[in-house]
């Protein structure tokens, strides 16, 4: 699903956020992405979802090699991805409901369809009670939660999620990541920038490790 | 792609790809939905959409009135052209009779309304009674006037062009010794006018610009204050199609409420004109009719109106959207 090979990435200021990262998940794998902050956790993920690209190696999502896709079909290629940010990036001028099916009405989908997926979604994240709320009333698990409804909604193979429990208690933390660990069942590819190590260790998945723009580590933690 | 069991994961093969005709309503849906949505958004502001309407209204009026106007001048200086009078100089030798002659073959001419024959005595008479060279003429021995034809042509020979051509006919009749068209102030009057139509269409052209960036303006500050918006359609996959479509509606709504306001502004003062305007045909005891806006002009100004706004917000989205990228 994913392939880096030698990615590197500078950027224009001259810092080296990435270098010769070489690794490869298969389709419905679950790995964690982790390192100190500044390693290049984000750097990595942006490269996936397009937002930078590559200065040299090549990266490959989906049988795609992303140094090939136009500026004008990068929003066609990120229909394939869930993103969740640590900061949610949610509207806060509207509703759940409205938050949770912009991508489906950016897809072009049908009314009742939107609904239907909408709705789907947000019983999966457990607030289907709350579509009519807007996100400012929420807290910050539940708003997390509308971000990983969004997310999932147009049933992307790939999701990635940064530091997506970064503000919550370890407790919502466990929450949302098996959420993650759900969709990963239904055959989803999932990578997670987290540096929650606690956490990590508890749910013993894959867990790449970067230092200084490097992978140093690609291996499975001891549950 | 691998299989999916789940609820929300269920027949996605099928849904996402719609049929043509399926895609083409969504498609109209979404514009449909845009287009009241923008307005939705300008209506929960009424006071800011008013002002930039206005804007727009007021820079409007100004060259579509004027157009107005001179149009009634151009129409009132039409019949002032038609009234013009063509005076035919015979030449001296040709006796009476032939111009009596002339006369009867000129009446049979379409373009003749009336025509009046003034005999050299009578012009010399008249001469005398006007130039005040009462006395002095009598010394004359011969009458030096030539009998006169004064033609007054039919309203529907008003164009210039085709009045000189009826001027050239009379030349070339026998014993015509000079054609004189009474019209060189009637030249000059539609050669002012003329440059009062350059003037407007120049003015008319500057305002224009002044709309567009108005409307390009605001649509750039629309712009900023939804950036974080646009950062998320573009983060979740929305195309430069979709993060503008909103914005080139809410530039057609300002383009047709302004249009509508300078429709408004100029009936109004269309309405104040017409009472003077029909007091001063009665003193000239004229049937003028001031002329308002036609269908044509209504139309052709809302188009105007709505092509502005719709170039002032794609002149802002082309500018100002690509540089938001999500970081």
């Amino acid at each position: 699903m994913i392939q880096f090979i030698d990615a590197c990435k500078r950027y224009p200021s001259g810092f080296d956020a990435l270098q010769n990262v070489s690794l490869e998940m298969q389709e419905g794998e679950f790995a964690f992405l982790t390192g100190h902050s500044g390693a290049g956790k984000s750097t990595l993920l942006k490269l996936i979802a397009l937002l930078e690209r590559t200065s040299r190696g090549q990266v490959i999502v989906n049988g795609q090699n992303t140094a090939k896709v136009s500026r004008r079909r990068i929003p066609y290629y990120r229909r394939n991805i869930g993103f969740i940010f640590q900061d949610h990036q949610l509207l806060f001028d509207r509703t759940v409901y409205d938050n949770v099916a912009l991508p489906l009405i950016i897809a072009g989908l049908a009314h009742r369809e939107i609904g239907r997926r909408v709705r789907a979604a947000l019983d999966k994240v457990g607030l289907l009670s709350k579509e009519k709320n807007y996100p400012i009333t929420l807290s910050g698990g539940e708003q997390q939660r509308v971000g990983i409804a969004r997310a999932v909604v147009n049933k992307p193979p790939l999701i990635l999620a940064d530091e997506p429990t970064g503000n919550l208690d370890p407790e919502l933390s466990f929450e949302v990541m098996s959420i993650f660990e759900q969709f990963r069942q239904v055959g989803v590819t999932v990578l997670i920038a987290s540096h929650d190590w606690e956490l990590i260790r508890r749910l013993g998945h894959r867990v790449l490790t970067l230092k200084n723009g490097k992978l140093i580590a690609d291996s499975r933690s001891t549950a | 792609m691998t299989p999916r069991d789940d609820t929300i994961f269920k027949d996605s093969v099928t849904r996402d790809q719609p049929g043509l005709r399926t895609s083409l309503k969504t498609w109209l849906l979404r514009h449909a939905q845009v287009f009241f949505y923008s307005l939705g958004q300008l209506w929960r502001a009424p006071m800011s959409l008013l002002m930039i309407a206005a804007v727009i209204g007021i820079a409007l009026a100004l060259p579509t009135g004027l157009h107005v106007l001179l149009k009634n001048a151009q129409q009132l200086s039409g019949g002032l052209d038609g009234a013009a009078k063509i005076s035919v100089f015979l030449t001296t030798n040709a006796s009476e009779a032939q111009a009596h002659h002339l006369q009867s073959q000129i009446q049979q001419m379409p373009e003749v309304s009336t025509i009046q024959f003034i005999s050299r005595e009578q012009a010399l008479i008249e001469f005398k009674q006007q130039s005040g060279f009462g006395e002095a003429l009598t010394t004359l021995q011969d009458n030096p006037l030539p009998h006169v034809l004064v033609i007054s042509p039919q309203r529907t020979v008003s164009e210039p062009a085709s009045l000189d051509q009826f001027a050239q006919r009379l030349r070339a009749l026998p014993q015509v010794d000079l054609v004189q068209l009474d019209r060189q102030w009637v030249k000059r009057l539609f050669a002012i006018m003329a440059i009062i139509a350059r003037g407007i269409d120049v003015l008319g052209g500057m305002l224009a610009l002044g709309v567009i960036l108005v409307v390009g303006n605001t649509i750039r500050l629309a712009i900023q204050n939804r950036r974080e918006e646009i950062v998320v359609i573009k983060l979740i996959g929305g195309t430069d199609a979709f993060i503008r479509r909103p914005f080139l509606y809410t530039g057609f709504w300002y383009g047709l409420f302004g249009g509508l306001i300078a429709l408004l502004l100029i009936g109004g003062a269309m309405s104040l004109l017409a009472g003077p305007v029909q007091q001063l045909a009665g003193l000239y005891q004229t049937p003028f009719q001031l002329h308002t806006l036609d269908l044509i002009t209504v139309g052709q100004l809302m188009g105007i109106s709505i092509g502005l706004g719709l170039a002032g917000s794609w002149l802002a989205v082309g500018r100002h959207l690509r540089a938001i990228e999500p970081r």
